[in-house]
């Protein structure tokens, strides 16, 4: 049992259940170790909590606690990267661990929005500043030297002048005695030791071997197996079943109707959820469950207009759901009838109503986009034990800080009594910052009076989605004459929000602006997927503005850098969100770094693409070639300006991720919808890129400077779409309007209405 | 009562044989690194080797492996050291590191067969393996390194 010389209820009780459990969730990497095959290490003790991230054993022993949830964008290595930087830790002697939630001593623990490395930049540099400062002033005092005098390095306390030293471990317990210190002074950029270096991912070796990591693979002592059948449609709801085949079944304990909010629930932000009345069944293996639920006899029945109770700063609010069994051809029209509706002015810049009229050419294009499903290669699932009077909930979550105040009001505890671990996730997308399923496993948990882990099949997980919203949106320019740009105006759309950022370039750099924006009810449920809005918007208006350059006569990237210069020198109304000099930066390095104009590069059809989201700023230049008589997207050339980079080959990798996903999503992604049932269940009717569409290059360049890190997760992916859809253009010699790319949505219905427009 | 040999292990199950290998070794045996992506052999996630061939274990009831010989990630080399285990470390392939014991069980069936595998090769004997991060190329670097160090016999 682990030793804690503060006194913490919550973290006993933690381990115990742990223990209890089979002890399998306690993320444990030695690097040093682990390379050199001895496993992993028996957990030592006593250790000495210095700030809430750092602990030290006598034996020095160094362990950092990682506080944000893992979902493949390497925070278990680039968090505990910051504090060993200022800790002035040896980095390959580092135990990495994975923090609980625990919202009074780690921050806001939410993976999400590009947000770790940002958010955490100076929190953890300071922790591990401030431990560092704890140390040297205890050793001061045992030698009897001043503080000013004593250095560190590596793990090692040094008084140089009397020629001591000693380890960290060795003055740990008297440190962790003092007061935490504020203010600690942070090194300089140029001092970095540890961040800015490549390092591996801590968990490699466990990811390699097969260890148990993820939520699906957490076992709990008497742990049963629950899963849920849900509506067939969205738009449906339960009527009555019959279980008595299902009953029968080897291995089965119950089934039952459970509801996930009573009427009236407050519901909070990231509380969304697709279906409230819920048919669970509950059994001893999954096998066993998904078996049995093939005998369930169901009847479902349209669920009609639904309300949900929102909270908000000014009281709960009620929100009308339709009815409506939708379908995507439907939709289509419906948007269509909607955009030519009077719409929300989301802002507007000096007169583009008259420029309009007064134009000498207009170029007016709609784009349109479907559904996307998040499908993490880990379906959603978690493991919950509740009780009257405490509960444990272990497995994959982006936000717990967001989904521990609604089981709390679902289940009548204080805080305090709940305890959620993270597990790593087998994907997340902004999937896992919806916690519903935390709710229903809880639910299930305390009616079964058992500990239980939900779990969604695929199809589940697939049809029971918290979906990228669907989308539309016109772009028009005005030219005059001269062909110079006179207004810009965008209208955008979506089924149930619109994606646009009225704020965003070309806004400021443009006289006459105008965005604005409409929205349709659905049932649908959407939520956060991978840079949300802008992974839409980067799609239309890099390829709007691609389709501008070449009415105008201009090179591509000249004329962005045109309007952006204009936008830095005499920009145009207020707000204006991006930086135009890291805007300018990202698209001279991917010109430069892809040799843009160069000879041998024009047996490629060349898009490119740039986009500022999460405070980072992304440009890709997308080569196509003819393969098998398809396009191919062959070579990709990346450029990003987020900051100084933590981890610089972890980072390389997330943006050669965020390209090869782009291209799969451009090109294949589609979720589309029949009277309100998905049309596509799993994977053979989903379609996800695979090894031989991956590209056979992604070059990616990092903007060198010592601006606090952004976002890396997000930015890179919405310009991949635009930058695809623009090489395509010079492909086919046709404009792709229409998402994904090489299976348009409604295809043959409903699609856009360019060529008139022209 | 089925008999069946799992990382050179005999192992007694007494389960339904229309039991999937995945949820045998996940639930029963408790071998959970071979993971549950799709269930109808579309994602390559629960690749394990029957008797040295890559099988999707989702689909592939424990009836027929009774008797028979399989190999699952935690059994494929001694110390987890295969070549392929390596190189994915050299290489830090992973990012969520969800599908890749899955990704290493197939590449290792293509290296038993093909000591210097081209790209086309790789794609071909890949293509069935989804990766939802996109580490791809990273993945494609790993088996040619692996292939390397296995020429090389590098242990």
């Amino acid at each position: 049992m682990e030793k804690i010389n503060q006194d913490n209820s919550r973290r006993t009780f933690l381990k115990s259940s742990f223990l209890a459990g089979g002890g399998l969730l306690i993320s444990f990497a030695l690097p040093e170790m682990l390379s050199a095959g001895t496993g992993i290490p028996d957990q030592p003790e006593p250790w000495n909590e210095l700030t809430g991230y750092i602990k030290i054993t006598p034996d020095n022993l160094i362990k950092i606690l990682n506080p944000n949830p893992e979902f493949g964008q390497n925070v278990m290595t680039s968090l505990p990267m910051m504090v060993a930087e200022e800790l002035d830790a040896d980095w390959k002697k580092v135990i990495v661990e994975m923090a609980p939630h625990d919202s009074v001593k780690l921050g806001a623990q939410f993976t999400g929005g590009s947000n770790s490395v940002r958010m955490y930049w100076k929190p953890l540099r300071e922790a591990g500043a401030a431990a560092r400062t704890m140390l040297i002033q205890a050793a001061a005092e045992n030698w009897g030297v001043p503080v000013e005098e004593v250095t560190t390095k590596s793990g090692m306390l040094i008084h140089q002048k009397s020629g001591r030293s000693t380890t960290y471990g060795s003055v740990a317990t008297k440190a962790a005695a003092l007061p935490v210190p504020k203010g600690a002074k942070l090194k300089a950029v140029k001092d970095f030791s540890v961040v800015g270096t490549s390092q591996k991912n801590v968990e490699r070796f466990k990811i390699i071997s097969g260890k148990a990591l993820f939520g699906l693979d957490y076992k709990h002592e008497g742990m049963l197996i629950a899963m849920i059948e849900h509506p067939p449609a969205f738009g449906m709801k339960l009527k009555s079943f019959d279980a008595t085949e299902t009953l029968k079944m080897p291995g089965i304990k119950d089934v039952f109707r459970q509801t996930l909010f009573e009427e009236g629930f407050e519901q909070a932000g990231f509380d969304t959820r697709s279906f409230n009345e819920l048919l669970v069944v509950v059994g001893n293996t999954t096998w066993e469950v998904i078996n049995a639920r093939r005998k369930l006899k169901v009847t479902w029945e349209a669920a009609g207009e639904t309300k949900n109770t929102v909270g908000g700063r000014n009281g709960a609010s009620t929100v009308s759901i339709p009815g409506a069994l939708e379908s995507t051809t439907t939709q289509l029209e419906q948007m269509k009838q909607m955009a030519a509706k009077p719409a929300q002015q989301l802002r507007k810049d000096g007169d583009p109503e008259t420029a309009f009229k007064n134009a000498a050419q207009i170029i007016e294009r709609t784009y349109n986009a479907p559904f996307l499903a998040h499908n993490c290669m880990e379906p959603m699932n978690f493991f919950a034990h509740v009780t009257d009077d405490k509960a444990l909930f272990v497995g994959p979550l982006q936000a717990p800080g967001w989904t521990e105040p609604t089981l709390a009001k679902l289940f009548n505890l204080k805080s305090d009594q709940i305890e959620i671990q993270m597990t790593r996730m087998g994907g997340g997308f902004g999937r896992r910052a919806y916690g519903h399923y935390l709710a229903e496993a809880g639910l299930i948990s305390k009616k079964v009076q058992a500990p239980v882990k939900l779990v969604y099949t695929r199809e589940d997980d697939m049809t029971y989605g918290i979906y990228r919203p669907m989308y539309t949106a016109t772009y028009r320019a005005a030219l005059d004459k001269d062909k110079k740009l006179i207004a810009f105006h965008v209208k955008g759309g979506g089924i149930p929000e619109h994606a646009i950022h009225a704020n965003r370039f070309p806004a400021g750099a443009v006289d006459n602006y105008l965005a604005e924006g409409w929205q349709i009810a659905s049932n649908i449920t959407i939520g956060a997927f991978r840079a949300p809005r802008s992974n839409f918007n980067a799609a239309a208006e890099q390829s709007f503005l691609d389709e501008l350059a070449e009415a105008m006569g201009k090179d591509p990237i000249d004329f962005r850098i045109e309007l952006l210069k204009r936008a830095k020198e005499n920009p145009v109304g207020k707000n204006n969100e991006y930086n135009a000099d890291r805007y300018i930066g990202v698209l001279e390095l991917a010109r430069e770094k892809s040799g843009w104009n160069k000879p041998e590069n024009k047996k490629y059809s060349r898009g490119i693409a740039a986009y500022f989201c999460h405070n980072s700023y992304a440009a890709h230049v997308v080569d196509i070639v003819m393969r098998d008589g398809k396009p191919y997207v062959e070579r990709v050339t990346s450029t990003i300006d987020c900051g100084v980079v933590v981890n610089p080959d972890a980072a390389r990798n997330m943006v050669e991720g965020a390209v090869v996903d782009g291209i799969g999503n451009a090109f294949y992604g589609k979720l589309s919808h029949k009277d309100g049932a998905g049309e596509q269940k799993n994977f053979n009717q989903y379609r996800i890129i695979r090894h031989s569409e991956a590209p056979k290059k992604i070059d990616v360049h990092f903007v060198k400077n010592e601006l606090d890190p952004t976002g890396l997760g997000e930015p890179p992916f919405p310009p991949v779409f635009g930058a695809v859809a623009n090489a395509l253009y010079r492909f086919t010699g046709n404009r792709h309007y229409d998402q994904p790319f090489l299976n348009p949505i409604g295809q043959g219905q409903g699609s856009s209405d360019n060529k008139k427009a022209f | 009562m089925i008999t069946i040999n799992i990382n050179s292990k005999n192992y007694d199950l007494d389960i339904d044989p229309e039991t999937p290998l995945l949820w045998a070794l996940r639930d029963t045996i408790g071998l959970v690194g071979t993971k549950y992506g799709c269930g109808v052999a579309q994602c390559g996630a629960c690749v394990v080797h029957l008797n040295g061939e890559a099988v999707r274990s989702c689909v592939t009831k424990i009836s027929r492996a009774a008797g028979q010989k399989v190999v699952t990630i935690e059994g494929l080399a001694v110390n987890d050291n295969h070549p392929l285990q390596k190189a994915w470390m050299e290489l830090d392939v992973a990012q969520c590191g969800y599908c890749q014991s899955g990704q290493i069980m197939a590449a290792a069936v293509l290296l038993k067969e093909n000591k210097n595998p081209t790209d086309q090769d790789i794609d071909d004997a890949m293509e069935g393996n989804i990766c939802r991060c996109g580490t791809y190329l990273r993945i494609k670097d790993a088996i040619h390194l692996a292939a390397r160090m296995q020429r090389d016999g590098v242990k």
